[in-house]
């Protein structure tokens, strides 16, 4: 709703979307950005744009499940790597006991000290049949990693 | 350097963990990208961000002037001090202990203020230890004593003691493992324990030792601080009932206790009841290495002095040969410290004294140490600019290969020449 209260409220269908609501809908699941709106850009909605850029600025960085490594607090300890289920499953004699991969199909995997994800499409929250899986989250000590 | 599945994996130096799984892409003589390392370790294979000149008393020479000067420093000196090696291979730390024979120096390491006493009760077998493979593979309950692995070996958790599926427990952290931390303060181990962590005041480490000991005993437990006894129960139950258990005993315990006493009756009640073992978390990549290869040579793991005799010499050991005693009474006349900064790790009025004296300072990078130093001699970075081999915080002898060319010495073949100097 709030995403919603910041837009014009016409219904215009400029954005392809047939109402407003349908577009704030779409903006919290990263179907369209906000730029995708084109009476915002007017200058009588100027400052409720930019409201918006900074509401969404904090997703920007993250991958389509939502995930974002803050690379700040992480040190590399690679624990989400090895909880992670995904990552076991598929390198099981790699990331599964604690050491490097041995093939390509990780979800997380640590370079250069940081961890960093990859096949985001693998995650057990991305597609269909998502569940809210936070063994990742919860395995970290710093709070490095988020969903949102 | 292993060869596995058609991949190179080199052995990180960033701690005593030494990970031997590590990959890295290398454009002529720099590293690219480092695969599958910590933060710390990134930092260490990154290499200094102010290398170590080679100089003499202050000004910059050539690598042979400043070897004859540091030779002629130890040759003139009545009672020379060699300190450090911790971060320098077992190779470098055999021809240190030859070094220290020749010229009859006091030789020791920061275990001497550190772990020393755990490796001491270990190299006497007093006290029952494993391998982290073992860890890996066996291991249902952790207790991590006075540590932070998360922070001191950030791949502690994840490669070895917790998160890991192991042979007989395949179901890794999830189901098949119980972490606990006993702390002072909640540290990021402590919060991957969850509610298995026991926080306790400074210095009571001691007394909840006794106290699981009574518990171990079917006693009643008692501490002289507000603590919920029913908790000490229920931890003295969770390490009954282990099949496998390990404690990683880290600095915080060591300080708190100060003699090994405690801890090895603690150990010895635990393995009446159940199964565990005990193994100390080093700092530095290769101090476990600089104990064993002194212990092989002399039978004492730090604090030894070598005096010269007409034929030889006579081994010296003692709280009198540690490098706070040397340097507090000001007994020595000179020094050569290896790898190390004890100006910046041992208190300031200890410290200075080093100032006052002729230094020589081998290493890679620039430090408080080699600021104060006579002669700084640049060697390479072990373990990314040379090979050797050292030994694991568990007692694992790990060999590896350079991950890329230099031009500099390493550390062994800086102390060799100066031994041909001599």
């Amino acid at each position: 709703m709030e995403i919603y209260q910041l837009l014009p409220k016409t219904n215009c269908k400029k954005c392809g979307k047939s109402t407003c609501m349908a577009f704030a809908v779409a903006l919290l699941s990263w179907e369209v950005a906000v730029e995708d709106c084109p009476p915002l850009k007017d200058v009588e909605f100027k400052n409720n744009y930019e409201k918006l850029l900074e509401m969404v600025a904090p997703v920007e960085g993250s991958t389509e499940t939502g995930l974002i490594v803050h690379e700040d607090k992480c040190f590399g300890c690679g624990n989400c790597v090895v909880a992670c289920p995904v990552n076991v499953a598929n390198d099981p004699h790699g990331a599964g006991i604690g050491r490097a991969p041995t093939n390509d199909k990780l979800i997380l995997r640590v370079e250069d000290g940081i961890v960093r994800a990859f096949n985001i499409q693998e995650c057990r929250r991305f597609g269909e049949n998502r569940i809210l899986c936070n063994l990742c989250i919860i395995t970290c000590p710093t709070e490095a990693i988020e969903f949102v | 350097m292993v060869n596995c599945l058609n991949k190179n994996y080199y052995v990180c130096t960033g701690c005593a963990l030494l990970c031997d799984d590590i990959e890295v892409e290398v454009s002529g003589d720099h590293i690219t990208k480092i695969k599958t390392v910590c933060r710390k370790g990134f930092s260490r294979i990154g290499g200094c961000i102010e290398p170590m000149p080679c100089t003499s008393d202050g000004k910059s020479v050539d690598i042979t002037t400043a070897i004859k000067d540091a030779a002629s420093i130890l040759m003139n000196a009545d009672n020379p001090l060699i300190f450090g090696l911790g971060n320098s291979t077992s190779g470098a730390q055999k021809q240190a202990i030859e070094l220290a024979k020749r010229i009859g120096a006091v030789i020791d390491d920061s275990s001497s203020f550190c772990q020393g006493p755990i490796i001491e009760a270990i190299l006497h077998e007093k006290i029952h230890t494993c391998t982290l493979d073992d860890v890996r593979n066996r291991a249902d309950v952790i207790v991590y004593w006075g540590a932070d692995p998360s922070n001191s070996h950030p791949r502690h958790l994840s490669m070895h003691s917790y998160f890991p599926r192991g042979e007989e427990r395949q179901h890794g952290w999830e189901d098949d493992r119980t972490a606990i931390a006993i702390d002072v303060r909640r540290s990021h181990t402590a919060k991957i324990c969850g509610n298995r962590f026991y926080q306790i005041p400074l210095h009571t480490d001691a007394f909840l030792i006794e106290a699981l000991i009574d518990a171990l005993s079917g006693k009643v437990p008692k501490v002289p601080f507000e603590y919920d006894i029913k908790k000490i129960l229920e931890l003295a139950n969770v390490l009954k009932k282990a099949q496998f258990g390990v404690i990683f005993a880290g600095l915080g315990v060591v300080y708190s206790i100060g003699d090994m006493g405690t801890m090895t009756r603690l150990m010895d009640k635990l393995n009446e009841v159940s199964n565990f073992h005990l193994i100390p978390m080093m700092g530095h990549y290769n101090m476990r290495g600089f104990n064993q290869n002194l212990f092989e040579a002399t039978g004492y793991f730090n604090r030894v002095k070598f005096e010269k005799r007409e034929n030889g010499f006579d081994v010296k050991h003692g709280v009198d040969y540690s490098i706070m005693e040397v340097l507090n009474t000001k007994k020595t006349d000179a020094a050569l410290i290896i790898g190390s900064d004890p100006m910046s790790c041992l208190p300031r009025s200890t410290a200075e004294y080093l100032s006052e004296i002729p230094l020589v300072s081998i290493g890679p990078c620039e430090n408080f140490t080699s600021r104060v130093a006579k002669v700084t001699i640049p060697s390479a970075l072990s373990g990314v600019e040379c090979g050797g081999s050292a030994v694991r915080m568990d007692g694992v002898k790990v060999t590896f290969e350079p991950m890329i060319k230099t031009a500099r010495l390493s550390d062994e073949e800086i102390l060799k020449r100066i031994m041909e100097a001599i």
